[in-house]
This record gives structure tokens, C-alpha cells and sequence, in this order.
């Protein structure tokens, strides 16, 4: 108990970034579980969604930010999907992954450009940057609500793939392309539904997670993204309940041992993590063996 | 009904169907019988538009098909049941189902359509709910048909369906394939097991290394001497 109490805050802050982390991971998580594809440009979208954040402000007031920041974020996804891996949907698979590296270096760079190289303050949001105290630790709002957004996110998400026609479509394609075009399914369509929602939460994801962290640089992306990745493959890559179980994992380990004064052997512990994962378990968590793993 | 004139695929290299002219009337059953490789898959996956042709065309009810994409072949009524069941291993048999009915919006006729899937495979209402991954070879072929008549197709197109089932529910496939055309669907058949696809094809198609080298009506090919040898074991 007296290990829970002394790392309270440590342990809310990591299911808070584990939350963000999760909104993340399930866009890696579906992309590949449709496509078999790692979207390396998906940190950078998150990226992009934090920088459009910070602009979005200076345009109009922030509850009409907020909605444009999403709808944004959405509309590149489903952009860079139509413009970067549609053409090749019958090329070899590394040719996506080339085509996806290409579009996160684009993205970057992009920013890079708009930016100036300097790293931009997100601006607050009323309420959920505010301080409460929850068991006696001080911390922000948005702490505590990243994780139930997360999981009414999860749940939501969870109803559309498992009771509705277009996530019963959703679970066909991902099985089989050639059958489901002969059930009449529009294979495009589902695909960018996909990249629809994998944007979707990582324009949310952007918004709780740079509310607590509050700089973005064009790599801004990079770090939760890859972590959002491990979190993705520790969960089982194509699972999205593993992936949510592993970016919290992740989040609470990495923010524990922070805690313990290795502030500087978090970052390599999340990737020593990794590697672990690859050796010993590399279905992951709720993974299906025999998938090909790229 | 359909029309097949000069149909040339190539896969790559290899020139797979070599001007493949076929005729299917409405409301018959017509069986496409030939030695392993011979391009009757190609032949069927060509007509739902999931292989490019190279050449020829695909008439469908007086329409040029040859070029349309694979949806609207579907929506305009032709289903195929492709080789080796395919049926969603992680959906369950009912979910199976009602992706072949994907493309129809009355909900009250996909109903009752599923009732009569039901009716014609009463094992599949007892298996409703279970995960189609965890049925039997047999089941999950009778699924795969299932799933295709979810479509209310005019033209069902059947790459072998018995493949890989015991005699007694070869023979009952068999069965239901006559009961659907008596419904008033025209069957286009693929077997490896020609003698009972001839029997109750009114007409037929023998393919050779992609092209058409015998053709007539089921019956009479039964007694001819070179499908006796080649496909009879006779
Ligand atoms: N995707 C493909 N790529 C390359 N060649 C192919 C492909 N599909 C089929 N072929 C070749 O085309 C030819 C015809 O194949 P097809 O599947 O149509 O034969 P089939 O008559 O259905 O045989 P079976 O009775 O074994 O099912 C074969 O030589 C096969 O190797
Ligand atoms: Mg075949």
C-alpha cells in the first residue's frame, strides 16, 4: 500500500498518458489489422493535430477549435490514405511502408516549414488544464479524464466493429479482401473508415495529451507515437483491446519509473520493452499467431 | 442469361483461359467439368470481375459485364461461392450470413431469406451463434452456399462445393443445388465429382487447359468415351 501511496501521482499520470497513448495505438492497431501495414506517418498526423491546435486558437474561438482541430485531423487521414496508399494497393507491401516513411518525413518537414524549427505553446484549455486533487495528489483535470474518454471511446468503438454493418464489414475485409468484395462490400470505403477513426482518436489523443504536455515541435509526434507502436505490438498488433491494455501498461511503467529517479531509462525502457516482446511473445497479448509480421 | 465469348485471362506469363465461349441459359443448371488447372476458377472469378481479362467479352442479361466492377455484378444478381468455402473465420455463422446479404436493404425479405437458408440447412440454425472458424469442413461449405443465397442470386455460380465433404453430404448438397434451381435461380457448376454434376446439369462444358474442347447436354456426355476416361474413372 505504501507503494501505491508514495507513487500516487506517478501512477495517475501514467494511466492519463497511458490513455493518450491508447487513442493513438488503436489507429496503428486497425490500419494494420486492415492493411497489414505499420502507418509510420500516424504519429505525425498526431503531430499535425497538435499544431493545428495551436493555430486553430489564433483563428476562432477555442469551442470552434476544438471541432476543427478533429475534423482536420480527419480529413488528412483520410487524404494521405487516398493519396499515399490507395495507388499501391496491389503493390508489394514495402512499397506502402516506403510510401507510408515518405508521407511521416513529408508531414514532418511540413511542419518544420510552418514552424520554423521553434516549439509552439499549446494553449489551455478552461477546465480540463485546471488542478484538482484527487486521494491527496494535485493534478490536472485532464489527468483524470483521459482515462474515462479513453474507455468511452473504446466502448463506443467496441459497439461499431461488433454490432453494426459497417464493423461486421470492418472484420470482413480485414479477414479477406477477395470474399468481401464478392459479399458487395466497397473495400475503399472500409479502408478509409478506418483511417477516418484511427484520425479521429489521435486528433483527441492530441488534444489531452499536449494539454499536459504543452510544447509542440514537428517531432512532437515521434516519441508517444512510437510508444503508442510498442504499445500496439505488447497488446497483439490488429487487436484493438490489446492495444488499449498495452499503451495503459506502458504509460504506468514508464511514468513509475520516472518516480524512482530514472527519469533518463524511461524512454529505453519502453523500447528494451519492445524488444522483449519481439524475442519472447511476438503475437503479443491477444495476437493471432501466424500473421506475417513486417 | 450469360454470355461468355472469347474469354482470354492471363495470369502474369501464363495464359491461363485460351477463348472460353460459353452459353447459360435462364433457370438451367450448367456444370463447367475439367482436370485440375484448367482454368474453371479463373473462368468464374473472371466473370465477378476479381481477375482482369485480357481479351473477350461477358454478356449478362443482353449487358456487357466485361469490364463492370465486382459490386455491381453482385448487385445485378450473379454470386459465386468461391473454391475452398472462404467463409469469415472469426464472424459467426448468423454475421456469415448476413454478409451475403450485404448489398440488400429490406430487412424484412433478408429475414426471410434466412429463414429458408435455414430451412435448407438446419444445422446452421443450430450453430447460429457459433464462430464460423469452429465448424465442421462440411458445415462451413454449407455456410459458404448459405452465405452466397443471402444474395437472392438470379445466377449462382458454385466453384465446388463438395470438395472435401463425405458421400452422403455430397449428395445432399447436391439436392439443395436442384431445389435452389427449382426456385428459379440458374446454377453454373464447377465439380470434381463430374458424373453427379452431370446428372443433373441440363447442359455442360468440358474445359482443357483453358479452352473449350467438348460441350452438350449432361446427359449425353456421360456416355461419351472421352469424358468416361478422362473424368469417370471409366
Ligand atoms: N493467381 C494466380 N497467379 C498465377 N497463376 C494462376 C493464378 N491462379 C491460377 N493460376 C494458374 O491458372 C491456371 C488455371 O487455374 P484455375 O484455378 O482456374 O484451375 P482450376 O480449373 O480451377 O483447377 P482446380 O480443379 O485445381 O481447382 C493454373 O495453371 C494455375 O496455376
Ligand atoms: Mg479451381
Amino acid at each position: 500500500m505504501d507503494f501505491i501511496r508514495d507513487n500516487l501521482p506517478y501512477i495517475l499520470a501514467g494511466i492519463s498518458v497511458g490513455g493518450q497513448y491508447a487513442l493513438i495505438a488503436i489507429g496503428y492497431t486497425m490500419v494494420y489489422g486492415i492493411l497489414r501495414l505499420i502507418n509510420f506517418a500516424h504519429g505525425d498526423m498526431f503531430m499535425i493535430a497538435g499544431l493545428m491546435g495551436v493555430y486553430a486558437v489564433t483563428w476562432m474561438p477555442l469551442y470552434l477549435a476544438i471541432p476543427f482541430v478533429i475534423i482536420f485531423t480527419v480529413v488528412l487521414g483520410f487524404l494521405i490514405e487516398r493519396a499515399a496508399y490507395r495507388p499501391l494497393r496491389n503493390a508489394p507491401r514495402m512499397s506502402v511502408m516506403i510510401s507510408a516513411i515518405g508521407v511521416s518525413y513529408l508531414l514532418q518537414n511540413l511542419a518544420l516549414y510552418v514552424t520554423g524549427g521553434l516549439t509552439k505553446t499549446y494553449p489551455t484549455i478552461p477546465w480540463i488544464s485546471s488542478t484538482i486533487t484527487v486521494f491527496g495528489a494535485t493534478t490536472k483535470v485532464v489527468t483524470v479524464i483521459t482515462p474515462i474518454l479513453t474507455i468511452a471511446l473504446v466502448v463506443l468503438l467496441m459497439i461499431l466493429i461488433h454490432k453494426t454493418k459497417i464493423g461486421m464489414a470492418m472484420r470482413a475485409v480485414s479477414r479477406d479482401f477477395e470474399t468481401s468484395r464478392l459479399m458487395g462490400i466497397q473495400i475503399d470505403s472500409v479502408i478509409s473508415m478506418t483511417f477516418i477513426i484511427g484520425s479521429f482518436l489521435a486528433a483527441v489523443g492530441s488534444i489531452l495529451y499536449f494539454s499536459n504536455y504543452t510544447g509542440v515541435m514537428p517531432t512532437a509526434g515521434a516519441m508517444p507515437g512510437l510508444k503508442a507502436f510498442v504499445a500496439a505490438v505488447f497488446g497483439g498488433i490488429g487487436s484493438i483491446p490489446g492495444a488499449v491494455i498495452g499503451a495503459f501498461i506502458i504509460g504506468i511503467c514508464e511514468n513509475i519509473i520516472k518516480g524512482m529517479g530514472l527519469t533518463t531509462f524511461s524512454d529505453a525502457f519502453t523500447f528494451a520493452f519492445l524488444i522483449i516482446i519481439l524475442i519472447v511473445r511476438p503475437s503479443g497479448l491477444f495476437g493471432e499467431k501466424n500473421i506475417d509480421k513486417v | 442469361m450469360l454470355k461468355i465469348e472469347n474469354l482470354n485471362v492471363h495470369y502474369g506469363g501464363i495464359h491461363a483461359l485460351r477463348g472460353v465461349n460459353m452459353h447459360i441459359e435462364q433457370g438451367k443448371i450448367i456444370s463447367l467439368i475439367g482436370a485440375n488447372g484448367a482454368g474453371k476458377s479463373t473462368t468464374l472469378r473472371s466473370i465477378m470481375g476479381l481477375v482482369p481479362k485480357s481479351d473477350g467479352k461477358v454478356i449478362y442479361k443482353g449487358e456487357d459485364i466485361t469490364t463492370t466492377p465486382t459490386i455491381k455484378i453482385v448487385k445485378g444478381g450473379i454470386s459465386l461461392t468461391p473454391e475452398g468455402r472462404k467463409v469469415f473465420p472469426d464472424l459467426t455463422v448468423k454475421e456469415n450470413l448476413l454478409l451475403g446479404a450485404y448489398l440488400r436493404k429490406n430487412k424484412a425479405e433478408i429475414q426471410k431469406d434466412l429463414e429458408w437458408v435455414y430451412e435448407l440447412f438446419p444445422r446452421l440454425l443450430e450453430r447460429e451463434w457459433q464462430i464460423a472458424a469452429t465448424l465442421s469442413g462440411g458445415e462451413q461449405q454449407m455456410l459458404a452456399v448459405g452465405r452466397s443465397l443471402m444474395s437472392r442470386p438470379q445466377l449462382l455460380m458454385m466453384d465446388e462445393p463438395s470438395l472435401g465433404l463425405a458421400p452422403i453430404i455430397v449428395k445432399g448438397i447436391f439436392d439443395i443445388i436442384k431445389q435452389i434451381n427449382e426456385a428459379g435461380v440458374s446454377v453454373l457448376l464447377i465439380e470434381q465429382n463430374a458424373k453427379a454434376a452431370l446428372e443433373i446439369s441440363d447442359y455442360a462444358y468440358v474445359l482443357e487447359t483453358g479452352t473449350v474442347v467438348l460441350e452438350g447436354p449432361g446427359k449425353e456426355l456421360i456416355t461419351n468415351d472421352e469424358v468416361k476416361k478422362a473424368y469417370l474413372g471409366a
